[in-house]
């Protein structure tokens, strides 16, 4: 049987994260059908066609599928769901939210957040904000599984011409009703996938002080991230925190800023390839995971960092 | 109005997890032991609901051993009125817990559910959505802000992208992020009348629930370890290493 990728987008587009969601799919079968439910989210159907390894794309649209409601979503996937083994989605505030109201719909135990495919049965996920690793085998019929999408690679975004089936709506729910979304613009790259992470936490004593963050992230084309203790003390937004209740973040380069290094933060960023701590405490836990440790103040190293990202010739981006 | 709370005993935030060296799962002897964080915002909230006049009970419940009882004594504690302890032993996976909480929403009759949006132990993030997928009642996830109208809730959801507001209607579920609120202690005399407030205690098996796990633990592991770092003297001798060493800038 056939395995169902719920496609994550914005109505315009597909979400990057889609395609590493596609990846673990093709990982557990090779015959990956997606969905995409949404208003007129054609273009992002034609997106999702262009995957090489899916073989056959079911859209659904319908106004009330415009603000991707949970209530509405679910029964669409659980109508699909007879002619599949497993439903995957990525394991965002998108996946995390709808994933569970489909498993209890399918009488299904959902395994979350995996960040290994073993077999189409048994998956590896992090427990206990990853301090262990455990290995999960489903014997549910039907599985439901959340991926991690930075555990897995980005999958080929053109070349595919997979058949777009239109399918019917469902009922609107109507105990919910949408009401607004804050989304924070910015030119920079997007946290989950930028290629180096500056983070700032309660060290920095202030929001304004992070323009010293800001600075050195405009400079080497950053994206700009935050401990709990940063974003709660109103330093710096929510969609910026990383960490277990946060986003996980696994850039080429991970400099954590003014940040102590709680089991919770590590939680979302110790994967990172290289990681810089740069702390005043020389006894701060996040230089247990540092590759590169600066003990210093960081109102004068930030500066210096600066000045010398100015002396160097080239920076990659 | 009337809140029924779920809350859930955990290894306390603060321990350092250590893995079983027969990898059949962490070490969980003479370890501290706490209600899971986020439900204690879901607790301190539906309080705060209560004092501001607009709910007229507040009830705790816990799915577990014997033990997991004291995270039911402690939201007692802080305002909760009475308390439920539904017994169940060995590992609960959300789908389990979701029914049982089915049952007993059924017979009590909330208004509102709340509980943490995610447990700090199995890290699953299912238990909320999934109860209210089984009672077909609205949900709001990961709640950083309630106002409640009448008989609807505007709830300000933290999602990837910022910040989401969706309006449900009562009955409905909510699941707390930790910036809801700011949990109270609870005070020496307060936990003297929690002591009086009463706990019904229910079998899994009386509700008829089927709680044997759907899914297989087969090891339990340490991550892998990252190999020690240096200590860099200045900020000049980082950044050559950065360009020079990690090639990354």
């Amino acid at each position: 049987m056939a395995v169902l990728l719920i496609a994550e987008h914005n109505n315009k587009e597909l979400r990057p994260f889609t395609l590493n969601a596609t990846t673990a799919a093709s990982q557990i079968d090779s015959e990956v059908h997606a969905v995409i439910i949404g208003n007129n989210s054609t273009e992002a159907s034609k997106q999702l066609s262009e995957l090489p390894v899916i073989k056959k794309v079911l859209s659904v649209e319908a106004p009330h599928y415009e603000n991707f409601t949970a209530e509405n979503f679910a029964p669409v996937v659980v109508k699909l769901a007879e002619n599949y083994s497993h439903i995957i989605c990525s394991a965002n505030t998108f996946g995390k939210n709808l994933m569970p109201r489909i498993a209890a719909h399918l009488d299904t135990s959902q395994i979350s957040d995996i960040i290994k495919v073993i077999s189409s049965d048994t998956f590896v996920r992090p427990i206990y904000a990853g301090n262990a690793f455990a290995t999960v085998k489903s014997n549910d019929a039907k599985k439901c599984v959340t991926i991690r999408p930075t555990s897995f690679d980005p999958c080929e975004s053109s070349g595919g011409s997979a058949p777009i089936e239109k399918i019917d709506a469902g009922e609107e729910f109507s105990n919910t009703k949408f009401v607004k979304r804050e989304e924070i613009k910015s030119d920079r790259p997007e946290l989950g996938t930028a290629r180096i992470v500056v983070s700032g936490g309660r060290g920095m004593q202030s929001g304004d002080n992070f323009k010293l963050i800001t600075e050195i992230a405009d400079k080497l084309g950053a994206a700009i991230g935050a401990s709990r203790a940063a974003v709660d003390a109103g330093y710096i937004s929510n969609d910026h925190q990383v960490g277990q209740t946060g986003k996980v973040v696994v850039p080429d380069l991970y400099i954590a800023v003014g940040i102590s290094g709680a089991i919770q933060h590590l939680a979302g960023m110790k994967e990172s390839k290289v990681i810089v701590a740069i702390n005043k405490d020389g006894e701060a836990p996040i230089f247990s995971v540092a590759d590169y440790g600066l003990e210093a103040d960081l109102f004068e190293a930030l500066p210096q960092f600066m000045e010398e990202l100015n002396k160097l010739n080239t920076i990659q981006k | 109005m009337k809140i029924l709370v779920a809350v859930k005993r955990v290894i306390d935030y603060n321990v350092q997890i250590r893995v079983k060296e027969d990898g059949t799962g962490v070490v969980t002897d003479n370890v501290k032991m706490s209600t899971n964080p986020p439900d204690d915002n879901a607790i301190e909230e539906a309080v705060k609901i209560k004092e501001a006049g607009k709910a007229t009970e507040v009830v705790a419940i816990t799915v577990g051993e014997e033990k997991a009882q004291e995270t039911v004594r402690k939201a007692l504690a802080v305002g909760a009125d009475r308390g439920i302890h539904v017994k169940a032993d060995g590992i609960l996976e959300p789908l389990a817990v979701s029914k049982i909480l089915q049952k007993i929403v059924e017979k009590e009759k909330p208004d509102l559910v709340f509980m943490g949006k995610q447990a700090i132990d199995d890290d699953c993030n299912q238990t909320g959505q999934m109860l209210s997928a089984l009672l077909n009642w609205p949900q709001a996830t990961f709640a950083s802000k309630i106002d409640v109208k009448d008989n609807k809730l505007e709830v300000t959801r933290e999602i990837d992208e910022g910040l989401e507001t969706i309006e449900i209607n009562v009955p409905a579920i909510v699941t707390c992020d930790l910036r809801l609120n700011e949990p109270r202690y609870a005070s020496l005399p307060n936990i003297m009348k929690a002591k009086k407030k009463p706990i019904e205690e229910i079998s899994a098996s009386d509700l008829g629930v089927d709680t044997s796990p759907r899914v297989e633990q087969i090891k339990v592991e340490e991550p892998p370890k990252r190999k020690a770092g240096i200590k860099v003297a200045n900020v000049a001798e980082l950044v050559q290493k950065l360009k020079n060493e990690a090639k990354v800038i």
